[in-house]
């Protein structure tokens, strides 16, 4: 199952779509999935499920930390694939944001088939451009999986173009140049980026880093097709006393985003 | 005999090796990096800047010693390369000042640098110090722990040294925190890697910065003996001062290339940082190499007694020379490496880095099977990367000195 429906059904509503990021296995697996299943019913449109990582420079404090507790607990590939599983087939895609190397180690194919038989939708990654990529294009290819990369503020006219022609699904705008993090104010080279990107491509369009409030998701679905918010849904976990305060918080963020994506583009 | 040896491609790729893993935000810094170095290396007056800061600043060229009290001892002739006699105590000083020179051609002001003993951020914070630039190095909060005195050289000579707290605590963790300050300042800052590893075109810059080494000891030897060693060994950390000698010697098939990974407690142990002796293939820090990870390709802490070996990753240049058979990589443990450091100690009178020490018992390991090819006049010729005041604390511990002190 491809994203392509799910921002095609936003575009249908005139708004934009609204995509939610949460590590797997965080704080335990069984919550993870219990807590996407909420940012699913409280409006997510596509999930971005995060596999625990040691070494995640592109992430934040928060996300560290989420990811940190994932892997103390054992969350490893195979208990990932099993998330992705248990919610796919809600009418929602699942991708996965992954750092490269733990694919390499399960097997650029052998993963692309295994997550393809759990449902999953493709993967988002972050430390792998499409000049590394040739082993996962030929992957997601045969598996019919969405392959999301990322263009940043830096990004010349060429390497826009290299990178959208690789994407498919959507193409993820970095639209600070920075790392995961919610931020009092969203950035003000999103809107030119994203202008740039759109000059080389008809694929949606994702912005992702430093949203955290349903303003803010108002304003950047003013340009953008997508609305990425990873730190700030992490945040209402590791900041709550108990995990039912946790996904409560998550459902009011998410409920709160989803509004923010509808008013914005409206 | 072997395949040649040839490289990088111009994406920075040694066959499989090398490449760029990064996130898109950092390839148009990493395609400036490119084009400036290609340019400064090609510019006469770059390279003669560089040069004369060499020569006038850091001490360098740095002697070849033929160590005769070892040598007899041993039955090779031993000679050193004495990289612990330049400025600063390392090879290191080689890179930083070449970066640091870079850092002004890009109009840049600030350079951040990580660390994992110490050797590398105070390398930095001199070249910062010397030539005016802001410096900020990132630093394990457990290294910090064990290195305070390194920390307050770094404070000394000027720079802001940031504790991490991620992760292990170590040098890996310091690089994370490198990138991640890299992705949020890139406009104004160049990042200082310290080692023949990272992204293209890193692997390639600090290699070449540091070839000084090989071509110096190449024409040191020469004259000295009147012919090239049979051997050449080097510890092997990230992976620079091994490459800086290895590579004026890699076209020369008659010199045998060996570097020494840290062993640490043994191999069977899994403390150690031995990456290309029993490592496998992967992904970290921008490059496709030799690493130690779990079956999830989760990255697994190294080990050494030697801080300045102890990274789970290494340069993708060795994973190259390994695999095409050029060089041949060995493991070193902390206890063979230690009785090398107090060998040298006692023979010569020169006390080596840890680091160094590695290399230096790989080649006594190598004594004996040199000698049986090549007779008495077998010559085997040591990178001495550095030298051993930074180590004094371990040492005396390890040796139990600070007791009988007491
Ligand atoms: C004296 C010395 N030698 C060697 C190394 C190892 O690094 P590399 O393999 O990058 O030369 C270090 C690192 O700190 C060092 O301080």
């Amino acid at each position: 199952m491809s994203v392509t429906p799910a921002f095609e059904a936003a575009k249908r509503a005139g708004r934009a779509a609204l995509v939610g990021y949460l590590p797997a296995g965080f704080p335990t697996v069984d919550e993870s999935i219990a807590a996407i299943e909420t940012m699913i019913d409280s409006g997510c449109d596509v999930i971005e499920v995060g596999l625990p990582y040691s070494d995640p420079v592109m992430d934040g404090h928060a996300i560290q930390r989420a990811a940190a507790m994932a892997l103390a607990g054992g969350c490893r590939t195979r208990e990932v694939l099993r998330v992705v599983e248990a919610v796919a087939g809600k009418g929602v895609p699942i991708l996965v944001m992954t750092y490269w190397n733990p694919i390499e180690r399960y097997g650029v194919d052998a993963f692309a088939r295994d997550f393809a038989a759990a449902g999953g939708a493709g993967l988002i990654t972050p430390d792998l451009i499409p000049d590394e990529a040739a082993e996962w294009i030929a992957a997601s290819d045969a598996h019919d999986l969405d392959r999301v990369f990322l263009v940043a503020p830096s990004s010349t006219k060429e390497r826009i173009a290299l990178t959208v022609n690789a994407c498919r699904g959507f193409v993820y705008a970095q639209s600070i140049m920075g790392i995961t993090g919610a931020r009092d104010s969203t950035s003000s080279a999103a809107p030119g980026l994203v202008e740039r990107t759109r000059a080389a491509t008809d694929l949606p369009i994702g912005v992702g880093l430093g949203v955290r409030d349903g303003d803010q998701a108002a304003e950047v679905a003013t340009f953008a097709d997508g609305v990425i918010v990873g730190s700030a849904m992490v945040s209402c976990l590791l900041d709550a006393p108990d995990e039912k305060a946790g996904r409560k918080a998550l459902g009011s963020l998410t409920a709160e985003l989803a509004e923010g994506v509808a008013r914005g583009a409206g | 005999m072997t395949e040649p040896v040839t490289g990088p491609d111009a994406r920075g790729h040694w066959g499989q090796f090398g490449g760029r893993f990064v996130p898109e935000a950092l390839v148009a810094a990493l395609d400036e990096l490119d084009a400036a170095y290609r340019k400064a290396m090609a510019d006469e007056t770059f390279t003669a800047e560089f040069d004369r800061m060499l020569r006038e600043y850091a001490n360098i060229p740095s002697p070849l010693y033929h160590a005769e009290r070892l040598s007899r001892e041993v039955g090779v002739r031993v000679l050193l390369k004495r990289e612990d006699l330049n400025h600063t105590g390392a090879h290191k000083i080689r890179n930083v000042l070449g970066q640091a020179l870079l850092t002004k051609r890009l109009g840049k002001n600030r350079i951040i640098a990580e660390t994992g003993a110490g050797q590398h951020g105070v390398a930095s914070a001199t070249a910062a110090a010397y030539l005016g630039l802001d410096c900020t190095v990132y630093m394990g909060a457990e290294d910090c722990r064990r290195q305070a005195l390194n920390v307050a050289r770094m404070k000394m000579l000027g720079a802001e040294v940031i504790p991490v707290t991620a992760g292990s605590q170590t040098l890996k963790d310091s690089i994370n925190e490198a990138l991640r300050d890299w992705v949020s300042s890139v406009d104004n800052t160049h990042y200082l890697l310290g080692t023949a590893a990272g992204p293209h075109p890193f692997p390639v810059l600090v290699r070449d910065l540091v070839s000084g080494i090989g071509r110096e000891a190449r024409a040191q030897c020469l004259d000295m003996i009147g012919r090239l060693p049979n051997a050449v060994t080097a510890c092997v950390g990230g992976g620079s001062n091994a490459m800086g000698i290895f590579h004026a010697f890699v076209p020369e098939e008659s010199v045998a290339l060996y570097g020494f990974e840290a062993g640490g407690k043994g191999l069977d142990t899994g403390k150690h940082a031995a990456r290309l002796v029993v490592g496998n293939q992967g992904v970290l820090h921008g490059a496709r190499s030799y690493l130690m990870q779990d079956d999830d390709g989760q990255i697994i802490e190294s080990y050494s007694i030697s801080a300045g070996l102890d990274y789970p990753s290494v340069g993708p240049e060795h994973a190259w020379l390994k695999e095409s058979g050029r060089a041949t990589y060995e493991a070193v443990t902390d206890a063979e490496a230690m009785d090398a450091f107090q060998r040298l100690c006692r023979t010569e009178g020169i006390i080596p880095a840890l680091e160094s020490a590695h290399a230096l018992a790989g080649a006594l390991r190598l004594a004996p099977v040199l000698r049986e090819r090549h007779g008495d006049d077998a010559v085997v010729m040591v990178n001495l990367s550095g030298r051993g005041d930074k180590d004094m604390e371990t040492a005396a511990t390890y040796f139990g000195l600070t007791e009988d002190a007491a």
